[in-house]
């Protein structure tokens, strides 16, 4: 299905990335601020784009042919 | 492409610089400090500090510094003269509650000091320092010049794509602009706070010649006092000058983080980003009495809040081992890049190119060089 439909626009294309890098900052700002729950945000929040990489990257190879 | 082989080099010594206090003590016995009851008062500085000198064949001491991850624990860093470069010091481990002596290990020999060396100057001093800093600035723009041309290189596919069954200039395009784009943030900001780091030295003389010159201008004339007051007293003088923040370090007169006339003691506070901003109290090593407290100016402090963003020791282990996978994963954007450039060099076309021709050539089954995976 991807690659099909027509162009996408540039908030679409960002759209995803742009959260990630925000949960980013907060994620490395956290940790600065307080230890207890403000780390356990920022390991939550810098997990984020570790998961995403390897569920999109798993994804594809599960479905190779 | 040069800048990205040295970020690879940056990124794969500073690996283990993550986990560097780890493997200090898995790889080198340390003597530990005597175990014991909280509450237990701290020994008298004066008494610790002459403990150090009588174990060192060395007798300058430059500075008192608090172990900031042993709370048992003071290091004593003594150069040869009170004018030798203090980068050059001996550190003396000691016993902060028995004022007892513990070793004095030679950290130059240690893998995390050749990494940390590697990693900072590569062994060249403020030049080798400057030059990784322009490096870390071509990566923060390579960074950002990314982002300008993800966009066009995901017109056509949704957020994730990862072509997995295709040859591996594409698998591996996939891969560097997934990377890529979910690591943006952190790469961003742990490559400019190291831009920052490398600037230390600068923001040093800037203070020195700033703010420092200027809360010491009635002692610019003198020599170093003959005779120095006691330190003890000096820190307690200057606990008192601060209320609420514990002492990080103190520089003896005639040392870089001070005047000739002068202890200065470096205070921080207790929370994660406060305990990097020090404070400096200046106190009269003749008089014993505090000259002068103030905030440090804001490139001092800018500095002092780069480093735990650099370094990703700010948030216990968990932090750590996050920054080791993001750093990990850096590496592996980056070779990708590297691998995708050599290609587009050696086919003389553009990636996006070789990845039409690759789409072709996989429509009808051919197998050329350019595709082969």
């Amino acid at each position: 299905m991807a690659g099909v439909r027509r162009h996408r626009t540039l908030g679409q294309i960002f759209a995803a990335p742009i959260v990630v890098g925000a949960l980013s900052v907060v994620g490395l700002v956290a940790a600065l601020i307080g230890d207890g729950w403000w780390d356990a945000l920022s390991w939550l929040s810098l997990t984020l784009p570790v998961l995403l990489y390897f569920f999109f990257v798993g994804r594809r190879n599960r479905v190779r042919p | 492409m040069i800048c990205t082989l040295f970020m690879l080099l940056l990124c794969i010594t500073g690996l283990p610089l993550i986990f560097h206090h780890e493997i200090d003590d898995l790889l080198h016995s340390e003597v530990k400090a005597a175990e014991v009851p909280p509450g237990t008062p701290k020994a008298d500085l004066d008494r610790l500090l002459a403990n150090a000198l009588a174990n060192s064949s060395w007798k300058s001491p430059h500075f008192l510094i608090w172990d900031r991850d042993d709370p048992s624990t003071m290091f004593v860093s003594v150069g040869e003269q009170i004018t030798s470069d203090s980068t050059k010091n001996r550190f003396v481990r000691m016993d902060l509650h028995t004022g007892a002596y513990l070793d004095s290990p030679d950290v130059t020999g240690r893998f995390t000091y050749i990494m940390l060396k590697l990693h900072t100057d590569m062994f060249a001093g403020l030049p080798g320092k400057l030059f990784l800093g322009l490096m870390g600035i071509l990566f923060c723009v390579a960074v950002i010049s990314g982002v300008v041309v993800y966009a066009p290189s995901m017109r056509k596919m949704d957020f994730g794509t990862y072509r997995g069954h295709r040859p591996r200039i594409v698998r591996w395009l996939d891969i560097h602009n997934l990377a890529g784009i979910l690591l943006v943030m952190w790469t961003l900001v742990v490559g400019f706070t190291g831009v920052i780091n490398t600037w230390a030295d600068l923001v040093l003389k800037a203070w020195q010649f700033g703010q420092l010159a200027e809360m010491t201008a009635q002692y610019r004339d003198r020599s170093l006092p003959t005779q120095l007051t006691s330190v003890q007293a000096a820190v307690d003088v200057a606990k008192q000058a601060v209320p609420g923040m514990t002492p990080s370090f103190v520089a003896f007169p005639g040392t870089v983080f001070s005047s000739k006339s002068h202890y200065i003691v470096f205070l921080k506070g207790d929370t994660p980003v406060t305990s990097r901003l020090l404070k400096p109290a200046l106190i009269d090593a003749e008089t014993g009495k505090l000259t002068d407290s103030r905030d440090m100016p804001w490139y001092v402090t800018t500095l002092f809040i780069s480093q735990p963003l650099h370094f990703g020791d700010y948030g216990g282990m968990p932090l750590k081992i996050l920054w080791a996978v993001l750093d990990v994963l850096t590496i592996i954007v980056l070779g990708t890049g590297v691998y995708l450039w050599l290609r587009r060099r050696k086919a003389g076309v553009s990636v996006d190119r070789a990845v039409a021709q690759s789409s072709a050539a996989n429509a009808s089954a051919a197998n050329t060089p350019l595709t082969s995976s």
